[in-house]
């Protein structure tokens, strides 16, 4: 049951994306962009937390969830640590994600060449 | 006034030119296809927490992303995440192993130009404007955050 609610608000978010790309023509940087903002908005007023206790990977998994920790980060940082935390939540808490993406990236760069088209 | 009906004329051209997608079929491949990114997902999660069981949940998500992230990385490499994009679209972009695909992409396809003004410059032209403004919005939510917690 739990899968099956992750599979469906999953698919409802990234099909809102793919309308988004029908209906507005936006690039996939654009797209990206809006639902990471998504994700920092829900965060900010404390709305990702249910949705994400409920949706699971279904919201974390879409680029929303990394929008959320990125704002859940700092705000957790500025009540352990003060203003200071403001700047250095952000990427503690999403450190992971970027430093796995930068990494494995240039690792497989280093190893493949692009396919000729 | 010329260039305008130039305009006019280059825009009916690039109309009649792009591939048009059929939206119903995308609307339905992204929605399953961005709903089984997000199973897998899951279950990895599941599997995580399975395994060790004194792990937090949140350094399981952590470990969860990195290893779709890690999946998405090789997949691009090899080609195959790029086939499920032109099928998926929005499906293969909205979660985070697009966001991946977008640094691995161009990161192998500029590797002639060199590793560094190649692979390193080109690797954030997709990912750069996201983690900009991903971490400007998370500052300033921050010090509002700061700001409403003085009184």
């Amino acid at each position: 049951m739990q899968y099956l609610w992750v599979f469906l608000i999953g698919g409802l978010v990234c099909m809102l994306g793919e309308v988004l790309i029908i209906t507005t023509k936006i690039t996939s940087a654009r797209i990206l962009v809006a639902f990471v903002l998504i994700g920092v908005v829900l965060q900010a007023f404390n709305l990702f937390e249910p949705i994400s206790a409920f949706a699971k990977a279904g919201i974390n998994v879409p680029i929303i969830g990394f929008g959320a920790s990125l704002a859940k980060g700092a705000m957790g940082a500025v009540e352990s640590s003060g203003l200071l935390g403001a700047f250095t939540g952000g990427l503690q808490a999403t450190a992971g994600g970027i430093a796995a993406a930068i990494g494995f990236a240039f690792l497989f760069s280093l190893i493949f060449s692009s396919k000729t088209k | 006034m010329k260039n305008q009906q130039l305009n006019e004329k280059y825009n009916a051209y690039v109309e009649a030119r792009i591939p048009k997608t059929k939206p119903w079929p995308s609307l339905f491949n992204s929605f399953w296809v961005g709903g089984v990114i997000c199973l897998i997902g899951q279950g990895i999660n599941d599997l995580i927490l399975y395994l060790f069981p004194s792990m937090a949940q949140q350094s399981a998500w952590a470990w969860t992303l990195i290893i779709i992230i890690g999946i998405a990385s090789f997949l691009t490499a090899i080609g195959v995440y790029d086939k499920i994009g032109k099928f998926a679209g929005g499906g293969s972009i909205v979660p985070i192993t697009g966001f991946s695909n977008s640094i691995a992409s161009p990161a192998i396809e500029f590797k002639h130009e060199g590793i560094i003004y190649g692979t390193c410059v080109k690797m954030f032209t997709i990912a750069g404007p996201v983690i900009v403004v991903g971490v400007v919005a998370s500052v300033v939510v921050g010090i509002i955050y700061y700001v409403i917690g003085l009184f």
